[in-house]
Parts: C-alpha cells; sequence; structure tokens
C-alpha cells in the first residue's frame, strides 16, 4: 500500500479542565487514502470530532497533545508551529461543521466570506475571487449565484448556508475535507441533498472526506471505512461491510441492533444499549464499554483490551474475540 | 430608511416637548425664585423684574408663553446675567464642553476598547485580572476624587500640567483624564464580555479554519460583532459628557456648560434650565439616532423600523 493521505498513529489527548484531566484520546490510529471516504461514529464525547480537530490543529484549550504522530499529505502535524499550520487550513485541509447558522459570520456577506478564504490562500484578485466565488457557488447547486453573493447569512435558509459551508471549504481544492455532523442541524429532506452533493463533489473533485456523524444510516451509504469509536478509543475499525456484516466489537453489535433496518419481521422491538456513556474524568480501568456490556467478563473490567487484527484492515479491540480465537486454538490443539 | 427617519423625528418631537413640560412644572415647585438673594431687594424691585419677566403671570400662562416661544426658537433672556440670551450662554459655553467631552470619549474608546480586547484575549491570566480591577476601580472611584488625586500629583506636585483653564492641550490632560475615567472602565468591562461572547461563537472557529491569522480573525470578524454593546453605551454618554461635567469643570475652573446648568438650577434661572435641559435631551435623541443608524450599518440583520 502507497503513502497514506492521513495516517494518525497511537494518537493521545487530554483536555485538562480543572476538574482534572480528561483523557480525550486514547491510541487513536487512523489511516485513510487519497479519495477515500471514512465514517467517524459514536456517541457523544466519544471523542468524534477531536480526533478531526486535532489533525487541523485546531484543538480547543485546554487540550493538549500527549502523544502519536499526525501525518497529512506529508506534513507532520504534531510538529507544525501555528504559523504553518494556517497555510494548511481551509487550503489541504477543511471542515463543515454541524450549525451552519451560526457557522458564518452574520455581519459579511456570503461574497466576502468565501473571497477571503480564496484570496488568503491563492493569488488571485478581487475579480478573479469574486468569479471563483461564483463559479463555487454553482458548484454547489446555488441559483442566482450573483445575487447570493451580495447577500447575508441570515438572509438564506439553512440548507442554503450548508451549501455555503462547503462551498468555503471547497474553495482552494483541499485533499481533505473533515465533515463534523454536517447534516444533524437540518431537516431531513435537505440532509439527503447535502449529503448527495457531498458524494457528487467527491467524485468531481476527488478529495477524501472523514465523515463524523452518530447516523449509522449516513455512513453506511456514504462510507468506504468505518471507525466507532467510544470513550476516546477507536474500539472497531474496518471497511463498511466489514463493520455492517461481520461486527465484532459488543458496542458496534449493541449500535447496529439499535437501528430501524426493513428487512426485520413486523413488530420486532429495537434494542437499545442500556446505561450511560463513561464518566472521562474517572474511566474505568478495563475495556470502557464493559459495564454496559451484556457479554462482559471479569477480565473486561480490569484490564485493556488488546488490538485484535482481523481480515484486511478490519480490526476491534474486545476480549470476546480474543477470548474466541483462543479457543478456537486449543480446539485446534 | 426614509419612513425611519420621518418617524423618529415626530417620535423626538413628542419626546421633547414632554421633556420640557415635565421640566417646566417641576421646576417652579421647586421653592424659591431666580430674585431672591441674601441681600434683600425691595419688594416693588422684585414686583418689577418679575413683571419684566412675565413672573408674575399664572404659571399655565407662562407656560404657554414659553412653549410658543421655544416654538419660534426664542428661548428667553437669562434671568440672572443680565444682557444674555439663554441662546447666548449655549452658545458660548457648549463649545468649551463639547471639546473637552468630545476629546475624552475618544481616548475612552482608544484605551477602552482594545484593553477590553485584551482582557479577554487573555482571559484568567494576570492581565486580564490587572485589566478588570483597574476597570472596576474607574468604575468605583468618584470623579471628584480622581479630579483631586491627579490635581494634587500633576498639578501641585510635579508641576506638570496646569491646574485651571483650558488654553493650551496641556490643560486638556488632567480634565480628560479624569472625565474619560470612567467611560473607559465602563467600555473595558463591556468589550471584553462581548468579545468573550463573540470569541466563543461558531463562526470564529470557521475563521481559525480557513486559516486566518489570529489578528485578522480578531479584526475582521469578532471586533465588528463585539462592537456593539459599546456602540450603546457610548451614544447617550457621548450626549452627557458634551454637555460637560459639574464636578471637572469647577475643580479645573473650565468655563463650561456642566457648570452653567448646576449654577442655574441653583440659582432658579428658570429660562437658561429650560434651555439646557432641551438641549441636553435634544442632543441625547439625536445620539440615540446615531446609534441606530450605526448598529444597522454594523449588523446587517438589524431593521430600522
Amino acid at each position: 500500500m502507497g503513502k497514506y493521505l492521513v495516517d494518525i498513529k497511537n494518537e493521545r489527548l487530554s483536555f485538562f479542565t480543572p476538574a482534572g484531566e480528561v483523557k480525550a484520546l486514547n491510541d487513536v490510529t487512523i489511516h485513510l487514502e487519497e479519495g477515500e471516504v471514512l465514517g467517524i461514529v459514536g456517541e457523544s464525547g466519544s471523542g468524534k470530532s477531536v480526533t478531526a480537530y486535532s489533525l487541523m490543529g485546531l484543538t480547543a484549550h485546554p487540550g493538549k497533545l500527549l502523544g502519536g504522530t499526525l501525518e497529512f499529505n506529508g506534513h507532520h502535524v504534531e510538529n507544525m508551529t501555528e504559523k504553518e499550520m494556517r497555510k494548511i487550513r481551509g487550503n489541504e485541509i477543511s471542515i463543515i461543521f454541524q450549525d451552519p447558522m451560526t457557522s458564518l459570520n452574520p455581519v459579511y456577506t456570503v461574497g466576502n466570506q468565501i473571497e477571503e478564504v480564496i484570496r488568503l490562500h491563492t493569488d488571485k484578485n478581487k475579480a478573479e475571487a469574486k468569479a471563483r466565488a461564483k463559479e463555487l457557488l454553482e458548484l454547489v447547486g446555488i441559483n442566482e449565484p450573483e445575487k447570493r453573493l451580495k447577500q447575508y447569512p441570515h438572509e438564506l435558509s439553512g440548507g442554503m448556508r450548508q451549501r455555503i459551508m462547503i462551498a468555503i471549504a471547497l474553495a482552494c481544492e483541499p485533499k481533505l475535507l473533515i465533515a463534523d455532523e454536517p447534516t444533524t442541524a437540518l431537516d431531513v429532506t435537505i440532509q439527503a441533498q447535502i449529503l448527495e452533493l457531498m458524494m457528487e463533489l467527491k467524485e468531481k473533485l476527488g478529495m477524501a472526506i472523514i465523515m463524523i456523524t452518530h447516523d449509522l444510516g449516513v455512513v453506511a451509504s456514504m462510507c468506504d471505512k468505518i471507525a466507532v469509536m467510544y470513550a476516546g478509543r477507536i474500539v472497531e475499525y474496518g471497511e463498511t461491510d466489514d463493520i455492517f456484516y461481520n461486527p465484532q466489537h459488543m458496542y458496534t453489535k449493541g449500535l447496529i441492533r439499535s437501528m430501524p433496518r426493513l428487512d426485520t419481521t413486523e413488530h420486532e422491538k429495537l434494542v437499545p444499549i442500556e446505561g450511560t456513556p463513561v464518566d472521562m474524568l474517572n474511566p474505568p480501568a478495563g475495556c470502557p464499554f464493559a459495564p454496559r456490556c451484556d457479554a462482559a467478563m471479569k477480565i473486561c473490567l480490569n484490564q485493556m483490551p488488546p488490538q485484535t487484527d482481523l481480515e484486511g484492515c478490519h480490526y476491534t479491540k474486545c476480549w470476546m474475540i480474543q477470548k474466541e480465537q483462543f479457543e478456537a486454538q486449543k480446539g485446534e490443539a | 430608511m426614509l419612513k425611519y427617519i420621518v418617524k423618529r423625528i415626530l417620535l423626538a418631537i413628542v419626546t421633547i416637548w414632554a421633556v420640557a413640560t415635565i421640566t417646566f412644572f417641576l421646576m417652579n415647585l421647586v421653592p424659591g425664585g431666580p430674585f431672591l438673594s441674601e441681600k434683600a431687594i425691595s419688594p416693588q424691585a422684585t414686583a418689577a423684574l418679575e413683571a419684566k419677566y412675565g413672573l408674575d403671570k399664572p404659571l399655565m400662562q407662562r407656560y404657554t408663553t414659553y412653549m410658543w416661544d421655544a416654538l419660534h426658537g426664542d428661548f428667553g433672556d437669562s434671568l440672572k446675567q443680565r444682557g444674555r440670551t439663554v441662546m447666548d450662554i449655549i452658545g458660548r459655553q457648549f463649545p468649551v464642553s463639547a471639546r473637552l467631552g468630545g476629546v475624552s470619549v475618544l481616548v475612552a474608546l482608544i484605551v477602552g476598547v482594545p484593553l477590553g480586547c485584551v482582557a479577554a484575549l487573555k482571559r484568567g491570566k494576570f492581565t486580564d485580572s490587572f485589566i478588570s480591577v483597574v476597570a472596576t476601580c474607574g468604575i468605583a472611584v468618584p470623579s471628584f476624587v480622581i479630579c483631586t488625586v491627579l490635581m494634587y500629583f500633576f498639578g501641585v506636585k510635579l508641576r506638570w500640567f496646569p491646574t485651571m483653564g483650558l488654553t493650551t492641550w496641556k490643560h486638556f490632560i488632567m480634565p480628560v483624564m479624569a472625565l474619560s475615567f470612567y467611560p473607559t472602565a465602563y467600555i473595558m468591562r463591556l468589550m471584553r464580555s462581548s468579545m468573550l461572547d463573540v470569541l466563543g461563537q461558531d463562526y470564529m472557529r470557521t475563521a481559525k479554519a480557513k486559516g486566518l491569522s489570529g489578528f485578522v480573525s480578531l479584526f475582521k470578524h469578532a471586533l465588528r460583532n463585539a462592537i456593539l454593546p459599546v456602540i450603546t453605551y457610548v451614544g447617550p454618554m457621548l450626549a452627557y459628557t458634551v454637555t460637560g461635567s459639574f464636578v471637572v469643570e469647577k475643580i479645573f475652573t473650565i468655563p463650561g456648560l456642566g457648570g452653567e446648568f448646576i449654577r442655574a438650577i441653583n440659582g432658579r434661572d428658570y429660562t437658561l434650565i429650560m434651555g439646557t435641559t432641551i438641549f441636553l435631551a435634544t442632543l441625547i435623541i439625536v445620539m440615540n439616532v446615531v446609534v441606530d443608524i450605526l448598529y444597522k450599518i454594523v449588523d446587517p440583520r438589524i431593521k430600522l423600523k
């Protein structure tokens, strides 16, 4: 396999809050090739966004990178200064946020906010930047681009604003687009439109996408690979098919069971995952999911499960699979 | 926009009329009169004076006469300063106070806005605490204390600046410091809290994600959003400051409108009280309209209705 576009190895990141250290990321490893779509799923606070933000050097105060390497497009992000990082942001790597209603500055026109990023990273002059902005608006499917450029964010709908955020993100044709729950704040029909647009643009421009979401339906239809996160760890990683048809971690299984499906018999109840997410200030010694896991064993509570590599890039961190493999070996012997 | 301006002008007329009416009756309710003094004047002389200025007429009649004249731009003669009309007095003293007040507000903005921003950016650090302490002092310490302290150190001990009058730039320094201390402190606090609010907004994260430098993010994206509360405050504050401060003018012996206003009240100089009050009310109304229009310019979401 060639060089990865994104190569995060053993990333550890903590937030040093007044209440104590919150280990937001523990040993997170992610690879992504050019043009690939990676979905990161997990519940709130599982570290999905923190992973993506750290790759852009946007870790919020009081977060601190404690270890690991973050490589993006040949840059070593962990060693880069803020000034070097600024040249990459919005240029080689872009992001669209969850809430398009608040992500645009209310006091500047749409045109101003798109042209700004073009002029920052290219040497286009004002007229050229404007022409490019118009082109971008057409690209993201906004009608009357000339008129929209002169409008303010509050004059546009949520879906339209998210399209503008996408236009800003794609202005400099980035290698990687991070989409941080891009459709959560939009209504369902608009959600589908935005996702469709993103896939269409991916085909056209060939960028890689990291899709952060807690909607498994979204990742199933869009992603090549999926990382399932729980309590700051990737508990399972693999091709989309691996995750959906051959889930190994109890959490992944639980997530899939809790999702409505079309192929089940009528009146079948959805199975929720019982319990509450871990207290990240006082994480348990063993597997963080153990307190909520139906199949938890003694060892799960005391010791962190090691990584078990499966077929291809598929891996998981669960004692169950270790046990199964062990028993299989014993049976053979 | 035109509709808005017409509406504001009509409203302003009503407001000024109400202010004038209330002031007129309240002022006449206060015991005493313009011609009482330690030196007893004969009742005949008092009666003659009252007759000359129309004070012997019934209150309602005096009110209608005053309003009618005022409507025609005639605010009458001062009752205490012989031979000078109210307009003369305002016309001569106001520029003095306005210059001093204008400079003070400018200083307050130039110092207060950046320091407020700095405090917000350095939240929780020493710089922030230091600025907050200074700001609290600025709000808590009354101006006469500041005047006295300034005068003692810079005027008497160090002899750097003259202590009275308002002729050279050196004369301006101490009164401007005294006048701008409170608004500077207030603007700092306003700026700090609104800046903190803005810095936490999603669009600031967008600005950073675009690769903009901290400087551009702050001055282009944050400042314009954060400045709104300051504009609200500065408008009316400017009206008050340019009409002069009694305390500062008294201490530094500056012939401004602030002192005139207080002297008029103490001397029951009815026409001058009315004149200065209407003048101040008009100024405040004008400033409020200016604030509204500035608001609209700074924040396109605001609609003037």
